[in-house]
């Protein structure tokens, strides 16, 4: 089968177990059981080729730009690894589907199984690093989710959240040691790395490389001393802890240094960093599963210890390490998985896992008994089982390792942990199973049926046939295997029970009734153990996490506090800082303008501007006279525009000036008079400083640029050249704006529009909350003018009304030739409409006004739309303008531009912004019943009339 | 002249002053011609990029002025890219306002919408830098609009921020624009690129004030640190699907960076020296510092959704300030990945906060909850960078594109911890989110009445949940998926596209009409 397949198929069917899980749970596992057999079928079918030492490859591009390529390949190792994986996973689909109660999701359970197989398998058979890092992270997310999957208890949740901090770091550190390494090499395909030891290893970089790689391993495999998540861990069921947690996740450290041993062990580094960190991970993992009363937990440091003594093999560099590593995977996946489960048995059937509560259970769980004891002995590494083999081989090779110089430490510490391991497998044995019968037990325990102990029944007949037949049973597996580990050469393996007498069988007597003698007096010990302050790598953890957490939420906090005003002066000081830099790096000439002679006019509109300014500074708390302040510097603006030849420029901005301040004080009429004082004079000085050295910045920069010519002709010649005879008209602003950048003024009027309508929007918004009624009861602070609609004034407008409109249409038609134009038309227009609304309120003129505002926009905008659109049926460009001159008797030439229908789209759209924004501000003044039925509130003619003054009752 | 370049701007131009004049009132005719605007959008933005992707460039000079005198909208690979990505984007979330009648919630929804399209297309596409002046300021009041649809209290606050502060770019925008105006006589990019080119040596100071300032412009829309403190407070109180669409516009700043910072002053411009990539990189790497621990530090679902925004822009920053062709290739894989993943977060986060609202505390279970925390898991994996979403290929993107920068060091490290942070702070929301609630012990709520089966409650609360919300963010994820899968021809892509930036001979040639 092809290894795509392989890796593909958990994943493929992964979605199985979660859909089939309607049909009952039987349908769900027997569904998963069906995809992992399927794919342990397809790896056998390739294990005789691998065996006969060929390496199986499939390659697929996937992102070739990087080097990161869907390539996987087949060799011993990856065949040893998918095997486990595959055929263990088997075993655990089968226990857990008996071991999971009713309520629990068993869909949800066996998909995320699948997936975390998928991503082991994945593992194993990446022959691109890349992919292997994918795979990797993959595996840390499933068994994020396994971990958490009793989503109702906390150390799930805290577990899960730990095992993924943790590996999910490694994983990080890993992805850089991984880059390094293709950096190296120049390659991110495993095949080619692996053949460029000597180009890796004299590298620069091979110790940050071999670092950050091994951080990865070691946090994945529970290495001293990111040793702590995996206890936590066992929050997960039973069947993840067997699975994950002794047989497979944990072990892709191990199968990662073991992949990578070829070029990265053999060094000093590699042996001073990973067999110490191997040596005391073992160590400390067996004392420490000596006193833990919790089966699993007990089961948990035990995996630690034992993944701590094959790290601590490979570490060793030499070949023969590295084969009995392999050895020891294999033993230890068996041994280990049947452990656990058994575990889960007797919690399935006693509902404790407490070794405290427990013992006794050889009379009422015979079965379970028997296949705890052999799995025990054989961690234990007593003949013959299959650990005893693995244990020898290590103490063996521990004699002929010196560590700095000692001849003596390794093999005395890994006695020592020998010893301890001893005895906590003696423990789980004695403890639990010998001893009395008790009566507390919290439930009833008997022997589960067949599909609880079917799975480690299987996995202890391979405890004792691997013993008692090494070479036949998994020979030619672990050879393979270890020559695959080892790169180049052939290493023979063999393994028998009786060596003679070896240091080792002399160490393994030591460790064994060491063990004893200690499981004697290991309640003394465990009182003394109890008594003393340890470092709790929990408490800590979460400490430092809540602690980040806490810190994070400060800072973040902190920093973002809301205050618009810093964020204001941050922004200030950045840009004044980054302008200052960027203009004291670069060059510049002297001026090649000359100054004009300053004249009476500017030096009064100077001082003008200056003084509105400074009053605006000294008076703005109070808002009106501000308004009026700022009045008079658009004014002082407009005048300066004329002065300086620019009548479009100073048409705008007087009628812009008008209609936002009337629209101010619109808006004015809804807020407080006075702005109330909210910083402090520091702050205020802050701002001063930094608004005076921004102005100042701003002023020079301006003065600075007045005073150079451009660098190359500026593209205005050609508008000047161009306005008449290409855009028809003599007014080369008005044809910038309706013709050479019609689509900027199409852009803004966009603008314009938009922006009534987010008024009208936010108005409404504002009208359907709780702000209407405050709106409704508000009582003015000062006294409204008795007569809100003057006789005068509504006089005055009715007839300033046509002719305002004629000047509107005035402007706007000569537009195109002389000062003028759509925009400016649409101001006083709308300026003509407004001065009805003032003079007789909202109400009466809004009830003649029969076009929606709205409707006026959005005619605007579409009328500009169309005329520019309409360039396209003679095949030009958007907005392409065209014009002509007719002659009609009586009249004059004219000339018709389509330029002109765009101004009208211009116009339109002022007039509708404009109205729709004062129409809103409008609404917010409305009161129930005030809508006049009058233009004016005193009518002299209409007292004479009848007796009808006022529609303020209605 | 290929008339459909300018299509996706005006067909939306045309299309919202249509809904306001027309069918303001109805709610229903909005819709179908929002949506299917939308799609005819993505119709031809992908027809539009299929021209582009052959390597050639189509100008279109609008009122038939030859540049730089008139206006040009420019089609290359990189703006027919980000097109795509708007449109499709646009489908996504107008599907999910739709769906979770968010726009219904105030007026003028669809008409902003389209507006808001117009605006961000227009910047995508056109050649001149006041026009997209022009575009931003449309961008910018339609969001304003849409930020504060639905109004309230703490939204309007944080409108009024979000306006002031855009403001303040505006006006730095212009006086970019007027500086660089002053010096070289022209607006036009490809015109502004050639002139630079060829500027004294002895004048260069006032070109860099200019220079800085455009930048800085850029980097407010992009939510580069120190200026990106508009961002947190608006997107988190925006609605959602409106923030969702947000994940483009701060794109729109880091596009902006990138063509004018290849095309006019690129890495080879001796003027502009020592300008861009030299603080841009810094501050690329503490925004990417700073989003990721405000995601660790979030209360509140919609404020860590715009951290991890704010994180992945500073990815982003970090692959373009290095200005090199392969690490704005990465740049460019990046962009349509955080788009779409910050997309999918915002409109997950909505899913969440309609439900049981936005705070990060342990509540009773939310109906749908396993389908939303499947979505949320997903999503935290495309966010934070973890495989096999696009998030990691982008980040081992970028982080092999930085590997002959000075500073691979500090970048690499920066990168890798503060994915860590990123990976620790949505563990933890999702952990509180998802898992907790099923806690009894941990729920903040009086003791509700005794469930006896999870999924039967599950059906008794969300008879009516609407599938719509859910389509989108499925499209969206999609769009991830096919990202990573696809990874391949999309990295062709994106290299021809970085290519194109770095060398554009045929940029110039072809918008200013010169003969090679």
């Amino acid at each position: 089968m092809s290894l795509f397949l392989i890796a593909a198929l958990p994943f493929l069917g992964a979605v199985f177990p979660a859909l089939l899980i309607r049909a009952g749970r039987n349908a769900s596992s027997m569904a998963a059981g069906s995809v992992t057999l399927l794919a342990l079928v397809g790896l056998l079918i390739n294990a005789p080729a691998v065996i006969r030492g060929e390496v199986i490859t499939a390659r697929l591009d996937w992102l070739p730009w990087l080097g990161l390529n869907a390539n996987f390949f087949l060799d011993g190792l990856g065949l040893l690894f998918a095997g486990l994986i595959l055929g263990i996973g088997l075993l655990i689909i089968l226990y857990a589907r008996f071991y999971l109660s009713r309520e629990d999701p068993m869909g949800q359970f066996y998909t995320y199984l699948l997936l975390f197989q998928g991503a082991m398998v994945g593992i194993v058979l990446s022959d691109n690093i890349l992919l292997l890092l994918v795979f990797w992270e993959l595996t840390s997310l499933s068994s994020f989710l396994l971990i958490g999957y009793w989503k109702h208890l906390p150390e799930g949740r805290q577990g899960a959240r730990m095992a993924l901090a943790v590996t999910g770091s490694g994983g990080l550190a890993m992805i850089g040691g991984m880059l390094i390494l293709g950096n190296i090499v120049g390659s991110y395909d495993l095949t080619v790395i692996l053949q460029n030891k000597e180009l890796i290893q004299s590298s620069p970089l091979y110790l940050p490389a071999l670092i950050l790689i091994l951080l990865g391993c070691f946090t994945k495999s529970a290495q001293f001393p990111f040793h702590f998540w995996l206890p936590h861990a066992m929050a997960a069921p039973t069947p993840v802890s067997a699975y994950l947690h002794s047989a497979t996740m944990v072990k892709a450290g191990l199968f990662l240094m073991a992949r990578m041993w070829p070029v990265l062990a053999g060094t000093s580094e590699w042996f001073y960093i990973v067999a110490t960190t191997g040596l005391v991970t073992m160590l400390l993992g067996a004392v420490i599963a000596l006193f833990k009363d919790d089966l699993k937990a007990l089961l948990a440091f035990s995996t630690v210890s034992h993944l701590g003594l094959i790290t601590m093999l490979l570490g060793f560099g030499t070949k023969v390490a590295a084969m009995a590593a392999v050895f020891h995977i294999v033993n230890h996946a068996t041994f280990k998985a049947a452990l656990f489960m058994t575990a889960g048995i007797v919690d399935h059937e006693t509902h404790t896992r407490d070794i405290k509560k427990l013992g006794g259970l050889r009379h009422l769980m015979p079965l379970t008994f028997t296949i705890a004891t052999i799995a025990s002995l054989s961690m234990a590494g007593i003949p013959p089982f299959n650990g005893f083999l693995s244990k020898e081989k290590m103490l063996e090779e521990t004699v002929h390792t010196v560590w700095m110089g000692s001849h003596y430490l390794v093999p005395a510490l890994a006695v020592l942990a020998a010893l301890f391991s001893a005895a906590y497998s003696f423990r789980y044995i004695w403890h639990v199973f010998m001893g009395p019968v008790r009566h507390s037990y919290p439930a009833h325990p008997h022997d589960p049926g067949p599909g609880l102990w079917l799975a480690p029944g299987f996995l202890v007949t391979l405890v004792v046939l691997i013993g008692l037949f090494p070479n036949t049973m998994v020979g030619p597996l672990v050879e393979t295997a270890g020559n695959a580990v080892i790169g180049g050469g052939h290493e023979h393996f063999h393994a028998k029970i009786w060596h003679g007498f070896t240091p080792a069988l002399y160490m393994s007597m030591i460790a064994t009734v060491g063990g004893i003698a200690l499981l004697m007096s290991q309640r003394r010990l465990a009182a003394v153990w109890d008594a003393a302050r340890r470092p709790e790598a929990k408490e800590i953890f979460d400490a430092l996490i809540a602690a980040v957490t806490r810190a994070s939420q400060w800072f973040t906090d902190a920093l973002h506090n809301g205050a618009l005003t810093r964020y204001a002066a941050i922004f200030v000081v950045f840009t004044l800082a980054l302008a200052g830099y960027a203009y004291s790096t670069g060059t510049m000439a002297a001026p090649t303008r000359e100054m004009l002679p300053v004249s009476a006019m500017p030096i009064v509109g100077w001082i003008c501007i200056m003084g509105a300014t400074a009053c605006v500074v000294a008076f703005h708390r109070n808002r009106l006279l501000a308004l009026v302040l700022m009045g008079i510097v658009g004014l002082v603006v407009s005048m300066g525009f004329n002065y300086l030849s620019a009548p479009d420029l100073a048409l705008t901005q007087i009628s812009v000036e008008v209609v936002t301040i009337v629209l101010l004080l619109l808006a004015l009429n809804f807020m407080p008079k006075e702005t109330p004082v909210e910083s402090t004079p520091a702050r205020r000085i802050r701002d001063v400083v930094l608004s005076v050295t921004a102005g100042l910045g701003v002023g020079g920069l301006i003065y600075a640029l007045l005073g150079r010519d451009f660098s190359a002709p500026s593209i205005a010649d050609y508008h000047l050249e161009n306005s008449y005879s290409g855009g028809g008209g003599t007014n080369v602003v008005n044809v910038i704006l309706v013709d050479f950048r019609g689509f900027d003024t199409f852009g803004e009027i966009t603008v314009l529009g938009i922006a009534a309508v987010v008024i009208y929007a936010l108005t409404e918004a504002i009208l359907s909350s709780r702000v209407r009624a405050r709106l409704l009861n508000r009582v003015m602070d000062t006294p409204q003018a008795g007569d809100a609609h003057p006789l005068m004034m509504v006089v005055a407008t009715r007839v300033m009304m046509p002719i305002a409109l004629m000047v509107a249409a005035y402007i706007f038609f000569r537009g195109h030739n002389l000062p003028g134009g759509g925009f400016i038309a649409g101001l006083i227009a709308a300026i003509a409409v407004i001065m009805q609304y003032m003079a007789s309120g909202f109400g009466w003129a809004a009830e003649r006004q029969r076009i929606p505002y709205h409707g006026i926009i959005g005619s605007g905008v579409l009328v500009a739309a169309v005329t520019g659109m309409g360039a396209w049926f003679n095949g030009l460009p958007f907005l392409t303008s065209a014009f002509g001159y007719v002659h009609i008797e009586p009249l004059e030439e004219f000339e018709l531009a389509t330029a002109a229908l765009f101004d009208l789209g211009v116009f339109l759209a002022v007039v509708g912004a404009v109205m729709l924004a004062l129409e809103s501000l409008a609404r917010f003044a409305w009161q129930p019943g005030i809508i006049p039925e009058h233009p004016m509130d005193i009518n002299p003619e209409r007292d004479e009339d009848g007796p009808q003054t006022s529609g303020q009752e209605a | 002249m290929n008339h459909w370049i300018i299509a996706p701007v005006v067909l939306p131009a045309v299309v919202a002053p249509f809904i306001i004049m027309v069918i303001r009132f109805h709610l229903d005719l909005q819709r179908i011609f929002s949506l299917a605007t939308t799609v005819a959008l993505c119709a031809i933005s992908l027809m539009l990029m299929s021209q582009a992707a052959g390597g050639t460039v189509q100008v279109y000079e609008l009122g038939d002025w030859p540049a730089p005198f008139g206006i040009v909208l420019v089609l290359d690979r990189l703006s027919a890219l980000m097109i795509v990505l708007t449109s499709l984007l646009a489908l996504a979330v107008n599907l999910y306002a739709i769906g979770s009648g968010w726009d219904a919630r105030g007026r003028h929804f669809h008409a902003l919408f389209q507006f808001q399209l117009m605006g961000v297309l227009g910047a995508f596409l056109t050649g001149d830098a006041f026009n997209l002046f022009v575009f931003f300021e449309v961008l910018l009041i339609a969001s304003y609009g849409l930020m504060i649809h639905g109004g309230g209290k703490r939204r309007l606050q944080a409108g009024v921020q979000y306006v002031v502060y855009n403001l303040l770019g505006s006006t730095l925008f212009l006086f970019a624009l007027g500086t660089l105006y002053a010096v070289t006589g022209t607006l036009n990019m490809a015109d502004l690129a050639v002139r630079v080119a060829e500027l004294p040596a002895e004048e260069t100071a006032l070109l860099r004030v200019g220079a800085v300032l455009l930048l800085l412009v850029f980097a407010i829309k992009a939510a580069v640190l120190p200026l990106h403190f508009w961002l947190p407070a608006s997107y988190a109180n925006a609605p959602l699907p409106v923030a969702a669409l947000f994940a483009i516009m701060t794109k729109v700043g880091a596009y902006a960076i990138l063509r004018m910072y290849t095309l006019v002053f690129g890495p080879d411009v001796s003027v502009t020296q020592g300008l861009v990539g030299d603080w841009l990189l810094p501050a690329a790497l503490l925004t990417l510092a700073v989003g990721s621990i405000g995601v660790l530090g979030a209360r509140e679902i919609g404020r860590l959704m715009a951290f991890a925004a704010i994180a992945s822009m500073g990815t982003l920053l970090v692959a373009i300030s290095l200005f090199n062709p392969q690490a704005t290739a990465a740049a460019v894989y990046y962009i349509v990945h955080s788009t779409f993943a910050a997309a999918l977060m915002f409109l997950i986060a909505d899913l969440v906060m309609e439900r049981r609202g936005g705070e990060i505390i342990a509540q009773r279970p939310m109906p749908q909850t396993g389908l939303i925390a499947a979505l949320f898991f997903t999503g935290s994996i495309a966010v934070a960078g973890m495989p096999p979403l696009s998030g990691f290929l982008g980040k081992l993107l970028v982080m092999d594109a930085a590997r002959d920068s000075d500073q691979v060091w500090l970048i690499w490290a920066v990168i890798l911890i503060s994915s860590l942070v990123t990976i620790v702070g949505l563990a933890r929301a999702g952990s509180i989110l998802f898992w907790e609630s099923h806690d009894a012990a941990h729920v903040r709520e009086p003791e509700p009445e005794p469930e006896p089966h999870e999924d039967e409650a599950e059906v008794e609360i969300a008879p009516k949940a609407p599938a719509l919300p859910i389509v989108a963010c499925f499209l969206l994820l999609g769009g991830l998926v096919a990202l990573t899968v696809f990874a391949g021809p999309m990295m062709d892509y994106a290299s021809a596209t970085a290519a194109q930036l770095f060398a554009p001979v045929d940029y110039l040639d072809t918008v200013l009409r010169r003969t090679p």
